[in-house]
């Protein structure tokens, strides 16, 4: 116990700065009131669904929790059922064997919500494209507020996604 | 030599490894199969072709591991009844992809004692097969979910619970059925396929340089594997050497995604034992690799480094010495961090004795890479064949026969200890000179490439007609270990499954590909 716990002190604080929200990222107008994003920006549930990736963004949703980044510093955390989520964060390409999958995940997320498209594949279907066994990109299957390019997106590109889906945006 | 008593007449194939390529008659295959067994041979990998546009009918291609040589067996089968004999009698592994081969070519093994759809959920229908050379490639179906025939466990007190697609953690989708009494599980099934992606099709609307990025997809967490098993198989049909300074960057590419790999899933291991700071303290060392990936080869996974004729990004002395402060730096925190997992009583009592795979029932499933070398299969491509540079680097192999979670945590400690001495010979010994060689742009032929990646190895097969990808396959080891989940989650407790299965750490997305 004293070796781990000196480990804890000797490695320190690590965490960075958070980047900011980024309007680029943004595909549709902010669809919520200023009173719930108030409350999502305080404590954010998300569940990270891989509706048919490669598995690389998932590696880098990961890495969010790691002491560098510590996403649940700032109130956002990974919870294991959609019925306890305000976010869907999704990597793609959706495949045709997930569609249903999806769909439920997203039906069975209370509203109001918000869905975030992760990576190449999850904003416009990538290097897999459209074919017999993937629908491409998120949006073909469910409605989709913010996607963050990238293959896959850095752990700050993935945060600044997530915090600009919950800011109010331009023109609110 | 052993392949030698096989009666095949083999050709050998030009490349990084040693290859060889026969033809047999389907009725010869079963024979074939006992033979490689009997020589301590292995299945590595199954697929299929459809050769009716040349006037012939289908073929069944078999990659087989034998005498630490890859001996691809293609056996031609008839266009309108192609069938060939079921190679599971003799090597398990080849069960579910026997059933994947059905699902997209249409083609059967005879006898097979399995004969349910693996791939093939409703996305397509049962008379319908995608990779069928006569199906355009945008060609889609209407999506009708079909159910599937679990096994059923019955007795007092047994039921069932259901697990994902959609699973609680972030980890990737598949189906896990178990069927317990109390908290002990009786038994797991395992049901895959939801990331069929389709990348074989994918391929066959390639050219042969722009395949290496979708072999670099093929699993993200493989991609160094993957990139350079594919660039392996396109110089081999090129007839076409890397220069000697891009090997040795891929092999450092490699052990980077290696050490980066295990670091992730002991901090994984830890969490899922209840020990939350073992996840803090390995990510952050994951995290400080990564940033070094991004800075010296502009990825932080090493995506697109390893290009067909050699690899992207050069190094340069600066960079050398940045890798070697990293080594060191890392040896120091691992030596701590380690002996506080090993004095961990409360972890080592999740990991001792947990999800037992032994290494009889280990030889029997054919498992593979790490979770084979814990269960006392002495399986590396790294280190039989071996392939330069690791030739020259002389990779120790760790080996444990416990085959519990406990051995696969112990294996990947000694693994990233050997990585990290591979890394510092690497930038010590590596030679000067180009670090890519251009590769002719309209090649025929077919080439194969072997790799042994952090999870073992993977295979990528290719055939090229003027350029173009004719018909590509990338085999996950994933294929040989799944299996061996099943049976090591049995007689143990529920809640336990978590960290067997972060101990084997399989791909879902290699497997469905």
């Amino acid at each position: 116990m004293y070796r781990l716990l000196k480990q804890i002190v000797r490695t320190g604080i690590k965490t960075e700065p958070p980047p900011s929200a980024d309007e680029a990222l943004r595909v549709v107008q902010q669809r919520l009131k200023a009173e719930i994003l108030g409350v999502f920006a305080g404590s954010l549930a998300i569940r990270a669904v891989d509706a048919g990736s490669c598995n690389g963004c998932e590696l880098e949703i990961h890495m969010l929790n790691n002491p560098y980044y510590n996403l649940e510093g700032l109130g956002i955390k990974f919870v294991a059922s959609p019925r306890h989520a305000d976010m869907l964060l999704v990597t793609g390409p959706v495949s045709r064997n997930m569609e249903v999958a999806l769909r439920r995940t997203y039906d069975a997320t209370p509203e109001p919500k918000l869905v975030v498209a992760v990576g190449d594949c999850g904003c416009t279907g990538g290097v897999f494209g459209e074919s017999y066994a993937s629908c491409g990109r998120v949006a073909n299957v469910i409605p989709v507020d913010v996607a963050v390019p990238g293959c896959p997106p850095t752990p700050i590109a993935l945060m600044q996604g997530i915090l600009t889906a919950i800011s109010a945006g331009a023109g609110r | 030599m052993a392949l030698e008593g096989l009666r095949l007449a083999m050709t050998a194939l030009p490349g990084g490894v040693p290859a060889w390529h026969a033809r047999a008659e389907p009725a010869r295959l079963r024979e074939l199969a006992g033979a490689i067994a009997a020589r301590a041979g292995r299945l590595a990998a199954l697929w299929g072709s459809d050769e009716r546009d040349r006037g012939a009918g289908f073929a069944l291609h078999a990659a087989f591991v034998v005498d630490a040589s890859l001996l691809w067996v293609e056996a031609p089968l008839d266009a309108e009844r192609p069938r060939y004999p079921d190679l599971a009698a003799t090597f398990p592994c080849a069960d579910r992809m026997q059933r994947a081969l059905r699902d997209l070519l249409g083609i059967e093994a005879e006898g097979a004692y399995d004969q349910r759809a693996w791939l093939r959920h409703g996305a397509w229908p049962a008379d319908a097969f995608p990779l069928r050379r006569d199906v355009p490639a945008g060609e889609t179906w209407p999506n009708q979910v079909e159910p599937y025939a679990f096994v059923q466990v019955e007795g007092d007190g047994v039921h069932e619970i259901p697990v994902g697609p959609v699973h609680a953690g972030i980890i990737e989708p598949g189906h896990f059925r178990f069927s317990i009494v109390g908290e002990k599980v009786l038994r797991l099934e395992q049901r895959l396929g939801y990331v069929h992606k389709g990348i074989d099709k994918r391929f066959e609307s390639m050219s042969v340089i722009e395949g290496a990025r979708l072999a670099g997809r093929v699993s993200g967490d493989s991609t160094v594997a993957y990139a350079w098993a594919y660039s392996m198989a396109a110089e081999s049909i090129a007839q076409s050497t890397p220069p000697a300074r891009a090997l040795w960057m891929r092999a450092l590419a490699l052990e980077r995604e290696r050490i980066a790999n295990h670091l992730g899933d002991l901090g994984y291991l830890g969490n899922d034992g209840g020990l939350a700071f073992g996840l803090a303290q390995f990510l952050r060392l994951k995290e400080d690799v990564l940033r070094l990936n991004a800075r010296l080869f502009g990825h932080r996974y090493l995506m697109d480094v390893v290009v067909p004729g050699g690899v992207a990004r050069d190094l340069d002395p600066a960079g050398g010495e940045a890798l070697l402060a990293q080594c060191a730096a890392l040896e120091a925190e691992l030596a701590v961090v380690r002996d506080i997992y090993d004095d961990h009583a409360g972890l080592q009592d999740r990991f001792l004795t947990c999800g037992i795979v032994s290494p009889e029932l280990a030889a029997r499933l054919g498992v593979i890479g790490l979770a084979g070398r814990a269960s006392g299969q002495p399986w590396d491509a790294r280190v039989a064949p071996s392939f330069e540079p690791y030739d020259r680097l002389a990779v120790n192999m760790k080996l444990a026969r416990a085959g519990d979670v406990a051995a696969r945590v112990g294996i990947r400690f000694d693994e990233i200890a050997e990585s990290i001495r591979l890394i510092r010979s690497i930038v010590e010994q590596i030679p000067g000179g180009a670090i890519a060689t251009d590769v002719p742009g309209s090649p025929t032929g077919r080439g194969i490439g072997w790799v042994e990646g952090w999870r073992g190895e993977s295979i990528v097969a290719l055939e090229v007609a003027d350029g173009r990808i004719r018909r590509a396959h990338a085999h996950d080891p994933s294929w040989q270990n799944w299996p061996a989940l099943e049976h090591a989650v049995i007689g143990n407790i529920v809640p336990d499954f978590p960290l067997i299965n972060k101990s084997f750490n399989l791909s879902y997305s290699g497997q469905d590909s």
